[in-house]
């Protein structure tokens, strides 16, 4: 019995290997030499000109000492690819992942903690804006290093506002304000379907999880309990739930099917059909790619109910480097690791990929010399006491999963926001509920395992 | 058992033990690696703790899994038998002794060599509520009906309303009836010519034909269609998902059992809930093939055998 038990789960270690060599290993290759310096796999999940501008920074890593050489390679859906990785044993030695992946990857004991590494090198708290050390942080310990941050901005098309009558210079500061400059960029069809809109909740539905935060609610308490159904949650998709009762649902629908692709010239931003959106820093690089040349928009903070008392309201987030549990190199991981770390090194990353430094010292010529005109309105917002982050829970992806039906069945006409939003915190509550049982049985051990690493 | 017998067990063991290793390591493994973690709290990176039946009794209760089964269970009652419909008819017709049939074998049979990915972006445009071809071409029509009756119907957005979303999945899946087409074909071929004749000279048309001869000859194919298009409609996965980038569609009406697997096994870290509805997926198709067997046991006919 022992030894058909011991065989079960020599073949489930096969079979995760098998699996993570068909899935990931393809295109990455190791650099050959019997004296050649210790080689670190290094994942990264970016392509395009973020990959190159990444692709820079390896190259002058590598060139500036002979004792690490970084293999790099991209990896798509590199967070699913991991976690196989991981499990099978074979992990590689660094990998970017997303700042909302760190709550689960620790829990499950995926990632090393960086806590002490990080001091030993003199890489502390004081040196990031607040949120971003925040995000890199899990459970009282540091589980990564921030690359390149992002926050969320209001979006607004200045063409479209002067032909609407509005000042293309002073876009909504309210809610109220946003959904008065929205009936003013309305359009209608002859056949009076709707043409084009001032602002749609949920164009794109990336952020349909959050729309709470514009309204002061919160989505948990911290420890617990899920506040799905918070008095302010509630407001926030009430505020969602009046569109379809102004427009209708099914010309909204039918409206937000003829959108085109995100990343096209058909996207309806850049198309005239949405006046403003709700985006992330990248916008800019979306924009000279896809919109008219003549395009002409602006960036602030997205409107809020209350814009007195709550203003600069923003999500903030980050690509985080990790180190993988089981890496094979963790020494020189967080050599390498540290040193994108250096101010010098983020901005030319940040730059690269034009987005603003998470770091909190910023060299004079940063931010003057970007390409991105509204770069300090989002390294603003992300610095602001109002900037927030993703739930830092395990089961966020689930829960966000839920919002986002939740919102699709309040576009439908068919629920209300208090039903969907308290469906939603039932079921995410049992779901927590199974969470903590399972983090309270395995935590001791980790903890004390975390505490010695 | 002589020493013949033996002989020539030892050397047809070794000539089928590529399949047989394939079966027990691909098959076999899995199957029973998934029935011991469908009982455990299992996230893959964390070691298996057994939980008993914890899994399966947190799926009943859990209203997700539901409407992601009654979605599958939908999905199946119509795409099944519609599917069937249309490749049956269309083997019939291609049947037919007329010049160029080849070329139409091959215009029918084309489309389901369209990968999966590409046939759901094909069809995410074709039922785009207002750009798509499909609504293009009922807007007329539903205006015509409007105008006479005095209606106000007006087309769907197919895959943004939850009332016919599934329905646009049903009809992106006949667009790759062409292998069961070139089955049911092939079986219609091996109809013998002499009972056509005989019908003939008693003065049967072309329906008494159809069915008192062709589908009772051809019952084993269609049999076999019918179980493959059950498995096939239980483990519907590829289109909906691309179609809906991933997501679950309007009010979760594009979420299907294995969609909501594959959610628990890599999105959510659930590896054992997954394993517990592969376990719960793999029951209902052996039931429902099961059933479809006995039901069909008098129905079936395999040449006197």
């Amino acid at each position: 019995m022992k030894t058909a038990v011991r065989l079960f789960f020599h073949l489930k270690r096969f079979s995760l290997l098998a699996l993570v060599c068909a899935l990931g290993f393809a295109g990455c290759k190791e650099k050959p030499g019997a004296n050649a310096p210790v080689v670190i796999k290094y994942w990264e999940k970016w392509t395009g000109f973020e990959s190159d501008a990444m692709q820079v920074i390896v190259n002058d890593f590598n060139a500036s000492q002979n004792r690490i050489f970084v293999d790099y390679c991209t990896v798509s859906q590199i967070d699913r690819k991991l976690m196989l990785a991981t499990a099978g044993g074979v992990p590689p030695d660094v990998a970017g992942v997303w700042s909302e992946n760190i709550p689960v990857y620790a829990e499950n004991n995926a990632l090393t903690p960086l806590d002490k590494r990080a001091a030993g090198a003199g890489i502390t708290r004081e040196k990031y804006t607040d949120i971003f050390w925040k995000i890199c942080s899990h459970r009282d310990h540091l589980w990564a290093l921030p690359t390149t941050p992002t926050s969320i901005a209001l979006i607004w098309n200045k063409k479209l506002f002067r032909a609407a009558g509005l000042d293309p210079e002073r876009p909504p500061k309210s809610i109220a304000e946003l959904d008065e400059y929205n009936r003013k960029l309305v359009k209608y069809r002859p056949d009076g379907s709707l043409e084009a809109m001032g602002f749609i909740p949920g164009e794109p539905n990336w952020f349909d999880s959050m729309w709470g935060c514009w309204f002061g609610g919160k989505l948990w308490d911290g420890e617990k309990t899920i506040t799905a159904d918070a008095p302010e949650v509630l407001a926030a998709y009430q505020w969602v739930e009046s569109y379809p009762k102004r427009y209708g649902s099914s010309q909204l629908l039918a409206f937000r099917d003829g959108f085109g692709n995100f990343a096209s010239p058909q996207n309806a931003f850049f198309t005239g059909r949405v006046a403003m959106v709700l985006q992330g820093v990248w916008i800019h690089n979306f924009i000279k790619n896809y919109a008219p040349p003549d395009f002409e928009w602006g960036a602030a903070p997205f409107p809020t109910a209350d814009p007195a008392n709550l203003p600069n309201v923003t999500i903030a987030g980050c690509d985080v480097l990790v180190i993988p549990a089981g890496a094979r190199h963790p020494k020189e991981a967080f050599e390498f690791i540290a040193y994108v770390n250096s101010q010098k090194v983020m901005e030319k990353l940040c730059m690269g990929q034009r987005k603003f430094t998470p770091l909190r010292d910023c060299s004079p010529g940063f931010l003057a010399n970007h390409p991105n005109p509204y770069i300090k309105v989002f390294a603003d917002l992300a610095k602001s006491p109002n900037a927030t982050a993703l739930p830092r829970l395990t089961t966020w992806t689930q829960y966000s999963n839920d919002l986002v039906n939740a919102v699709t069945r309040i576009q439908s006409g068919n629920t209300s926001a208090t039903e969907a939003l308290h469906d939603v915190s039932q079921r995410q509550q049992q779901v927590l509920d199974r969470s903590l049982a399972r983090w309270k049985r395995v935590s001791p051990k980790l903890t004390d395992e975390w505490t010695n690493q | 058992m002589t020493k013949r017998d033996k002989q020539n067990l030892r050397m047809g063991l070794l000539f089928i033990s590529p399949w047989l290793l394939g079966f027990l390591t691909l098959c076999v493994y899995p199957l029973l690696s998934s029935l011991f973690y469908s009982l455990c709290d299992y996230s893959v990176l964390s070691p298996a703790v057994y939980v008993g039946t914890d899994n399966y009794r947190d799926l009943f209760t859990d209203a997700v899994f539901w409407k992601a089964l009654s979605n599958t269970l939908f999905f199946a009652a119509f795409a099944i038998p519609l599917g069937m419909l249309v490749s049956l008819s269309l083997a019939i017709l291609l049947n037919f002794n007329v010049p160029g049939k080849g070329l139409f074998r091959v215009v029918f049979f084309l489309p389901s060599l369209v990968p999966m990915v590409c046939l759901a972006v094909l069809w995410q445009w074709m039922l785009n509520g207002e750009l798509g071809l499909i609504n293009n071409f009922l807007r007329p029509i539903l205006s015509g009906i409007n105008h006479l009756l005095g209606t106000s119907l007006a087309a769907p957005n197919w895959l943004m309303d939850a009332r016919y979303a599934k329905w646009g999945i049903i009809f992106t899946g006949l667009w790759g009836v062409g292998h069961a087409v070139v089955i049911y074909l092939a079986g219609l071929q091996d109809v013998p010519r002499h009972l056509y004749e005989s019908a003939d000279i008693d003065g049967a048309n072309f329906w008494h034909k159809t069915i008192h001869i062709s589908l009772p000859v051809i019952s084993p194919v269609i049999y076999f269609n019918t179980i493959m298009g059950l498995i096939g409609s239980f483990q519907v996965f590829a289109v909906p998902y691309v179609m809906t980038g991933g997501g679950d569609g309007p009010e979760r009406s594009l979420l299907f059992v294995s969609t909501y697997l594959y959610q628990n096994a890599f999105d959510y870290w659930n590896m054992g809930y997954a394993c517990a509805i592969g376990m719960i997926l793999f029951l209902i198709i052996l039931a429902l093939t099961y059933a479809a067997t006995k039901l069909s046991e008098r129905h079936v006919y395999y040449a006197g055998k």
